[in-house]
């Protein structure tokens, strides 16, 4: 692996809310182009790693390194123009605002507006039931029309790397799968990088290529997802079925 | 009934400026979640400005002008050197503060320009033009209801039709979403508290010719009314506000004109009573549950 098939490299982080550290002492190397999979239980710490990762949160240590550059008190809303985007725990869809508006949201920062035009018409294009409802509210919106929604609004800022959790959460397995299916066209189609938090295990290494799995706070183990997947024993020790 | 088409104009004409200050209270507690209770006291202060600027030029209009971007200056200078830094946890902190702000903007604009009353002229006459044998409304009335309807046309175009607008909503909405869309909710906030501050600052400089004249203390009781017009019409609401203004207005002029002036706190302190009994969130309070 050279440095340039590495996108993101997080070495020693430690992070947390108030005096207690969350995260402690978290390495982690995720490849262009590859969908990484952060899993573990509640309370693992995998929402404060992507909340740390853009910025969020602010780390007490460590090093965040992000396309060859040190992300050090870069702040939250210049991340996207480096092609980070972040859709948050609970998909973070405006409600007050129609699907438009929120995906215009997404691209508004961007000066080129006719790419953020033609990114906009992608998405639509993307996710149809969106363009039958570009007038409704997000409060208005099933579950599964608000996570395509979320998806969509970080998609037209054409990000480099999609920091992504829990897109699974509340919504069915039909649904989860096309989730999981659109990433896997999205890493294929756009050399997209995810990195995906899941508490939906199986879900998550159907499309993932790497897997890590958290534990209080800490990564505990970092292997392909193929051998999380195929391996029991692995399985059994780190995700306990 | 002549009397009562009159009552009806003059409570409309006074209700527009209550909706402008209404309005400008609603734009803050919507973007920052803060009954902003120095809104008065910023108000006056950029109706100083405008008069200092009409007395050194004699112009009506420069003063004016000078105190709409007195008023912009104001709100940006107290939401980036005061509010910004205040604990936020506890909504009590916030309006300690404002308080506070409204204490010492008072005493220094009484140092500066004294405590006496003094002359605010209007640009046209306030004599009531007639219908008939009915007097209805001044030439002054209706440079307000312009001057006001404007604003409100300006601000509905700027949240609905321009990415300023988008951004600031969001940023009221969700403020941490919008920064990981790249949304400066900081310079958002900002731009909130200066539009709002300048929106009361048009009211200030229509409304207090209509009153004593200028005074440190001139808009405390319009302040009153206002709140009352926009917890009536709901603090999310900025239609709420210009409803709810103009119900105050309307509701002040037929009790001051039917029962006497006297009684006009009253009614006020009944309506906002009565409102919040029946309907605590405002008549245009949003509905909506909170989903995403």
């Amino acid at each position: 692996m050279t440095a340039d098939d590495v996108i993101l490299q997080v070495r020693g982080l430690t992070a947390g809310y108030g005096a207690a550290p969350v995260l402690q002492e978290v390495d982690l190397t995720v490849r262009a182009g590859t969908i990484a999979a952060v899993l573990g239980a509640n309370g693992a710490g995998k929402t404060t790693l992507l909340r740390t990762l853009s910025g969020l949160v602010r780390p007490s240590g460590g090093e965040i390194v992000y396309g060859g550059q040190p992300l050090r008190d870069v702040p939250v809303e210049q991340l996207v123009r480096r092609g980070m985007a972040h859709v948050p725990e609970g998909r973070g869809v405006v409600a007050e605002l129609t699907v438009d508006e929120n995906l215009r949201l997404g691209g508004l920062w961007r000066r080129d507006r006719e790419d953020a035009g033609k990114a906009l018409a992608e998405v639509y294009e993307l996710f149809e039931p969106l363009a039958q409802r570009r007038r409704s509210a997000g409060h208005q919106l099933s579950g599964g029309e608000r996570q395509m929604l979320a998806l969509g609004r970080a998609l037209v800022a054409r990000p480099k790397l999609l920091l992504l959790d829990e897109p699974s959460l509340g919504l069915a397995p039909r649904v989860i799968a096309q989730i999981m299916a659109l990433l896997r066209h999205l890493r294929d189609s756009t050399g997209l990088t995810v990195l995906l938090v899941e508490q939906n295990v199986r879900s998550a290494l159907s499309v993932a290529d790497e897997a890590v799995v958290m534990s209080l706070g800490r990564i505990v183990t970092a292997t392909s997802a193929d051998r999380l997947r195929d391996d029991e024993e692995l399985r059994h020790a780190y995700l306990g079925f | 009934m002549d009397r009562f088409v009159f009552l009806t104009f003059d409570g409309l004409s006074k209700g527009a400026v209550l909706a402008a200050f209404a309005l400008a209270l609603v734009l803050i507690w919507r973007a920052a979640r803060i009954v902003n209770f120095a809104q008065g006291a910023m108000a006056v202060a950029a109706a100083y400005a405008g008069y200092s600027v009409t007395t050194a030029t004699g112009s009506y209009w420069l003063g004016f002008g000078a105190a709409l971007v007195g008023g912009l200056l104001i709100g940006m200078v107290v939401e980036r050197a005061v509010m910004r830094f205040v604990d936020h946890s506890s909504p009590l902190s916030e309006v300690i503060v404002a308080l506070g702000l409204v204490l010492v903007m008072q005493a220094v604009l009484g140092m500066v320009y004294g405590n006496e009353f003094l002359p605010a002229g209007t640009p046209f006459s306030r004599n009531a033009l007639s219908v008939g044998e009915v007097p209805l409304l001044s030439r002054y009335d209706l440079f307000v209801f312009g001057a006001v309807l404007l604003v409100l046309l300006g601000l509905a175009l700027l949240f609905t039709r321009t990415s300023v607008g988008l951004r600031m909503r969001a940023s009221a909405f969700a403020p941490e979403v919008s920064r990981l869309l790249g949304v400066n909710v900081g310079g958002m906030l900002t731009l909130g508290w200066a539009l709002a501050s300048a929106v009361g600052a048009l009211a200030a400089m229509l409304v207090i010719p209509t009153e004593l004249g200028l005074h440190p203390h001139a808009m405390d009781l319009v302040f009153v009314s206002a709140f009352t017009a926009a917890v009536v019409g709901g603090l999310d609401s900025p239609p709420g506000a210009v409803v709810g203004g103009l119900t105050v207005g309307l509701i002040l002029s037929y009790v001051s004109g039917y029962l006497g002036s006297d009684v006009t706190p009253m009614a006020v302190l009944v309506l906002l009573l009565a409102v919040l009994l029946v309907r605590p969130g405002g008549l245009f309070s949003s509905t909506v549950a909170r989903q995403a």
